[in-house]
């Protein structure tokens, strides 16, 4: 195998050096092309309509940054906010420590380990909005049922009609579909620790407890790292699982900013507003992610 | 005959270096010493996912005055005319080929173009033009789908493709921001050495991207084909504000209109959901490994 060595040679620098071969142009223009025509362009004419008071069909106006200055003065804006907050950062909380905590008991020395795994991964091949409509006839119907048979007051109606207690509802469908994704993410992770530091610790008697937070988390954080970026991001987007579950009520308690945007400018006539309204949700995201990001991963440097 | 051998030794020791979930542990250990506990508590766990598909099965068989309880007693009588009513209710079969021409097209146009556009940027990642590219599209990935969802209505609208095709064009270019995170990366592990071996044989660039490259990079193809299986075909919003014809609704948009529209007769309605998540479910079913074995490559590379 004389190959590899004659292209390190001279021979692989004179091949870098000269310009880039045509052929990686036309591997990525169309692409590129097709990309710009359905991301970018829709979202600078976006920011472009979000300076007028366009409302989806026929004559506008320049009026500057009035949405911006509207959305700051509306409740319904400011309370989707708040729902969107508080559902996403509860339900990343809530799918990273059962996820983790799942992950690692499938990766202990149990028997039917594979079939376990496939058991758990089921949910994540399911349409959310599918999921969410079952959800919506459990939560309904079965669940006032055991909460009448135990007494419980606040369980004896449907909590999807509690407009205090709708948001857990959308939390624990929406946990339930996406555990398994941050599972198998976490799995993956696990599977990067060397079995030699479990070994060295047990023989210094190193408790499970201590295992965990001195090897395997540390371990794995990156692995943490990324499920919490993209669980947060993917739950301030909430849209199917609320239609299937409440269609933002009871009244509007919990409507997402995914779905204001959406009735607003479909159907209420607000395309500039809302559009306002997603320049700043998107600025929100990126912060958000950017943050969270800069946050963990300098949590990843102390822990190495 | 070089460069093939070249070829199968980069996938052997791909395959050696990658991390693979199911050879794990050796089987040995496995049964010597199982954590009975930790069984029983997965098994009790595992039945938060298996006991609302069971409620899920055994609701679509039932007739409405079986309904009630506590909703998890077996059928006293099995009724299969809710699945015949829902197959004509929603146009089943329509749906269904719907949901599987926009999957299948998005699942193969995105593995041969994201490929190449990951390639072209990883071995030109010196060049300001591919450089700029690469931070351009991975800036896409902060851009959730709801901020351009306005936008992107009109203009699929005005370009006439508010139709099954401009959704599995959607699909194409909106998995490309990770997509390409995810090739690059593995890209970058394969020694450019064998394409320029190729090269110096007389191939061109498009034949070597397609006779050495792409061969070896069927383990992400699988993840990213896994990945955008599960996404074009679970997919709700997109759907729903892209199409416009009803006659092309996708299987989730089928469920949405046919709650909106019968929300009171729940076994038809469960007989519907079924036969929506009975396609994929199956084909998991048998795929298992290899999909789980698929998504947890994704997330390590």
């Amino acid at each position: 195998m004389s190959v590899p060595r004659l292209a390190t040679g001279p021979a692989k620098n004179k091949l870098r050096s000269q310009t880039v071969n045509r052929t990686f142009y036309w591997m990525v223009v169309p692409a590129l092309l097709l990309f710009v025509v359905l991301h970018t362009v829709p979202a600078l004419t976006g920011i472009f309509y979000s300076f007028t008071n366009y409302a989806g069909y026929g004559e506008w106006d320049f009026v500057g940054l009035q949405n911006y200055v509207n959305l700051f003065r509306d409740d319904r804006i400011l309370s989707s906010y708040g729902f969107t907050f508080l559902f996403a950062v509860t339900a990343t909380i809530v799918v990273n420590i059962g996820a983790l905590f799942i992950a690692l008991l499938l990766n202990a020395k149990i028997k039917f380990q594979t079939a376990f795994r496939g058991i758990f991964f089921i949910p994540n091949v399911l349409s959310v909005l599918i999921v969410g409509y079952v959800f919506n006839y459990l939560l309904s119907n079965n669940l006032p049922l055991v909460g009448r048979a135990l007494g419980i007051e606040w369980l004896s109606t449907s909590i999807l009609t509690n407009p205090d207690l709708a948001w857990l509802g959308i939390v624990g469908v929406t946990a339930w579909q996406s555990i398994a994704f941050s599972v198998i993410i976490y799995l993956a992770g696990l599977q990067t620790v060397p079995a030699e530091l479990y070994e060295a610790a047990s023989i210094d008697g190193a408790s499970h407890w201590r295992q965990f937070t001195s090897i395997t988390f540390p371990m794995i954080s990156a692995f943490f790292t990324i499920n919490m970026v993209l669980a947060l991001k993917g739950f301030l987007q909430a849209f199917d699982q609320i239609v299937a579950l409440t269609g933002g009520g009871p009244g509007t308690s919990t409507e997402s900013v995914a779905m204001v945007i959406y009735r607003g400018g479909f159907q209420g006539g607000e395309y500039g507003y809302q559009m306002a309204n997603s320049v700043v949700y998107l600025i929100v995201i990126v912060v958000l992610s950017l943050l969270q990001m800069r946050t963990l991963q300098r949590k990843e440097a102390d822990f190495s | 005959m070089s460069t093939q051998n070249m070829t199968r030794r980069a996938v052997d020791r791909e395959q050696k270096s990658g991390p693979e979930p199911q050879q794990g542990p050796p089987k040995k250990r496995r049964t010597s010493n199982v954590n009975v506990p930790v069984t029983v508590l997965v098994a009790v766990l595992s039945l938060t996912v298996l006991i609302p598909l069971y409620f899920t099965v055994v609701t679509a068989l039932k007739s409405p005055d079986q309904l009630g309880g506590t909703g998890f007693e077996l059928p006293t009588s099995i009724h299969p005319e809710n699945f015949s009513k829902a197959w004509e209710l929603t146009d089943f079969p329509n749906a269904l080929l719907v949901s599987g021409i926009v999957t299948a097209s998005a699942v193969v146009l995105t593995i041969i173009t994201n490929s190449m556009v990951a390639y072209a940027i990883a071995r030109n990642m010196n060049r300001p033009f591919f450089k700029a590219l690469y931070y351009f599209f991975i800036a896409a990935l902060f851009v959730p789908f709801p901020i351009i969802m306005l936008p992107v209505t009109k203009e699929t609208a005005l370009l006439g493709l508010d139709n099954p095709v401009g959704l599995f064009l959607l699909y194409t270019v909106y998995g490309l921001s990770f997509n390409i995170f995810v090739y690059t990366a593995f890209i970058k592990s394969i020694p450019p050495e064998l394409e320029e071996a190729a090269i110096m044989d007389g191939a061109s660039h498009w034949t070597s991207f397609w006779k050495v490259i792409f061969p070896l990079l069927t383990p992400m193809n699988a993840t990213v084909g896994i990945l955008t299986c599960l996404w074009a075909w679970n997919d709700f919003l997109l759907p729903l504000v892209i199409l416009s014809d009803p006659a092309t609704r996708t299987l989730p948009l089928v469920q949405y209109v046919f709650q909106s529209q019968f929300n009171t007769d729940y076994s038809t309605a469960f007989a519907s959901y079924l036969m929506a998540m009975a396609p994929l479910l199956l084909v998991y079913l048998f795929a298992q490994r290899w999909v789980i074995s698929g998504v947890m490559r994704g997330s390590i590379k």
